[in-house]
């Protein structure tokens, strides 16, 4: 294929849009993450800190508080995501009538804006209105937990609402890998008298290795995203329960107004997410 | 006649009691958007109650000011040319890094690659003062422009390019068809599976985002359905939680008839990914 320079005009569009809205605004940040930058200071009256931000936000124990809560948040929902999405997928995967059925539902938290899906699990969570408290209570536990709004169960809660709504992608990524096995192995296992349970852990969870790699990552990753659910339900409380690092970012942001301190947590948020990601995939490799 | 597996057919019964479980949140919404306030926290709670209309759903789309209705004109304002630019942008784009040679064309696509790991904190900012700049803050095209130029879309349509055989393009070529000629008539007629993914996932980001109107909107005209809905508590003051499900369900529905609809195109461009 002989070389074709009108293969740049193909690219230029999105080429020229990504370096103004991407490039330009990465670089923008970095720069702000060496200063006092803020809105209504402007360029002019901006000073250079050097790496007086960096400094500043080793020293913030809010800091350190939401990125805790990032840690736990990863800690506790990628591993259930992934268990429990194993498990459901291992039967949404034909061992049911109506399969194609309860697929497409099971999507259906996925699709959703997080802003609907967060009042409704507001309401759900009320801690004395809420169906879940009026069940609890029903079943004789007097003290149910304050979900939202107590220091306690305010994470869980932000927890169980993240896991609803990713099970459905871990599931549907999960029943695509396993429709990737290679049915001979199930038919020699069987030959060999094995049952289901056994073919279920020796055959289809090895087999998954590289999708269960997948959903981690992905899973880790969306998890130091959450902001919208934590704007709406908590906004970080009570008492920094809930901030994660995204939402402190937009707190110094767009509250205080901090922007250049703000820009240099966005950069170290990234380094961290680059640095959890290349780990697993060192793990990975090491592994294999 | 086909022998029913009674096994099969119990653990499809459990199966779907855990799917009422894990749906009920939308099912409890439903119900109460068409409740008055005082029927919606009934213990036991039953899914039909005595007054129930369509009265909550009547406020928030016509009697509220701003109106649903009127976010739902910005929300399908921003989605539908959001798409549209999306489509263009990537089609061209992911065909120019598949099929054609040019100078340093797989480093500019490594880099395209990359800027799709930043997490939009990093970007905020920027993007906020940026459009400040240019007149855009409190626009909807605000809303559309710092998206469109998707590096997502275009992986998408480059990796379905690549599995589609020379020898069409070049038989175009043998037949001294521009390179443009050969692009429109030859080769966007088969991208249709992977255009269709694109549509429907951009679709959804556009429809659901709430992080960009959050920031880049602040005149409740120009609202979204997520901004509006995120908003509408403050002004209807204490929970008010039936007109707030009845927001919240007219939120949602227009993008749960469009996955219905395109659900094969969706979910395949999600799980593609997770195969390599």
């Amino acid at each position: 294929m002989k070389k074709n320079n009108v293969g740049y005009l193909f690219v230029l569009p999105a080429v020229i849009g990504f370096s103004i809205f991407i490039l330009l605004p990465m670089v923008f940040s970095l720069v702000i993450s060496f200063t006092d930058f803020n809105i209504f200071k402007g360029i002019s009256g901006t000073v250079f800190l050097g790496l007086d931000n960096y400094i500043r936000l080793i020293h913030d124990p809010i800091f350190w508080k939401s990125l805790f809560n990032n840690i736990i948040f990863i800690v506790v929902t990628v591993p259930i995501q992934i268990i429990l999405a194993l498990i459901v997928a291992y039967f949404l995967n034909d061992k049911l009538y109506g399969c194609k059925f309860f697929r497409v539902f099971s999507f259906l938290p996925y699709v959703s804006n997080i802003v609907a899906v967060s009042f409704i699990w507001m309401a759900l969570f009320n801690p004395s209105q809420g169906v879940i408290n009026q069940v609890l209570m029903h079943l004789g536990i007097s003290n149910p937990p304050g979900w939202l709004t107590s220091f306690h169960s305010a994470l869980p809660a932000v927890m169980i609402v993240s896991i609803w709504i990713s099970l459905g992608y871990n599931v549907l990524v999960y029943i695509a890998g396993m429709q990737n096995i290679d049915s001979t192995m199930y038919e020699a296992s069987e030959i060999d008298g094995a049952n289901s349970f056994q073919k279920f852990m020796k055959i289809t969870i090895p087999s998954l290795s590289s999708t269960t790699f997948f959903l981690t990552v992905t899973g880790i990753i969306s998890s130091f995203k959450v902001f919208g659910q934590i704007n709406i339900m908590t906004q970080g409380g009570p008492g920094n329960s809930t901030n994660v690092l995204a939402y402190y970012i937009y707190q110094n942001s767009f509250s205080y107004y901090d922007m250049g301190y703000a820009a240099a947590m966005a950069w170290v948020l990234m380094f961290i997410m680059i640095i959890v990601t290349v780990i697993q995939f060192r793990k990975e490799k090491g592994g294999a | 006649m086909k022998k029913i597996d009674k096994k099969k057919l119990l653990l499809t019964i459990i199966f779907a009691f855990i799917g009422f479980l894990y749906l009920y949140p939308f099912i409890w919404a439903v119900f109460s958007s068409l409740k008055p306030l005082n029927e919606i926290y009934e213990f036991p709670p039953r899914l039909f109650s005595e007054h129930m209309s369509l009265d909550n759903y009547r406020y928030v789309l016509f009697e509220q000011t701003p109106s649903f209705m009127h976010y739902l004109l910005n929300t399908t304002f921003v989605t539908l040319v959001s798409v549209t630019f999306s489509v263009l942008i990537s089609i061209t784009a992911g065909y120019g890094f598949a099929k054609l040679k040019f100078k340093g064309r797989d480093a500019i696509f490594m880099l395209l690659l990359v800027t799709m790991m930043i997490p939009f904190q990093v970007l905020m900012i920027p993007q906020f003062v940026l459009l400040t700049k240019m007149g855009l803050y409190n626009t909807l095209w605000a809303l559309i422009l710092p998206t469109v130029f998707t590096p997502l879309g275009t992986f998408l349509m480059r990796q379905y390019f690549l599995t589609v055989p020379d020898s069409i393009i070049e038989s175009g070529r043998i037949d001294g068809a521009s390179e443009f000629t050969i692009f429109k008539n030859l080769v966007v007629p088969i991208a249709k599976p992977a255009v269709a993914t694109v549509i429907i996932l951009t679709f959804m980001w556009r429809w659901n985002d709430y992080e960009s109107p959050l920031i880049f909107i602040n005149d409740s005209a120009k609202y979204t359905l997520t901004l509006g809905l995120s908003n509408f508590v403050d002004e209807a003051g204490v929970a008010k939680d039936n007109l707030i499900m009845a927001a919240a369900t007219v939120s949602m529905i227009p993008m749960i008839i469009v996955y219905f609809v395109l659900q094969k195109q969706m979910i395949a461009g999600l799980t593609q990914g997770s195969n390599k």
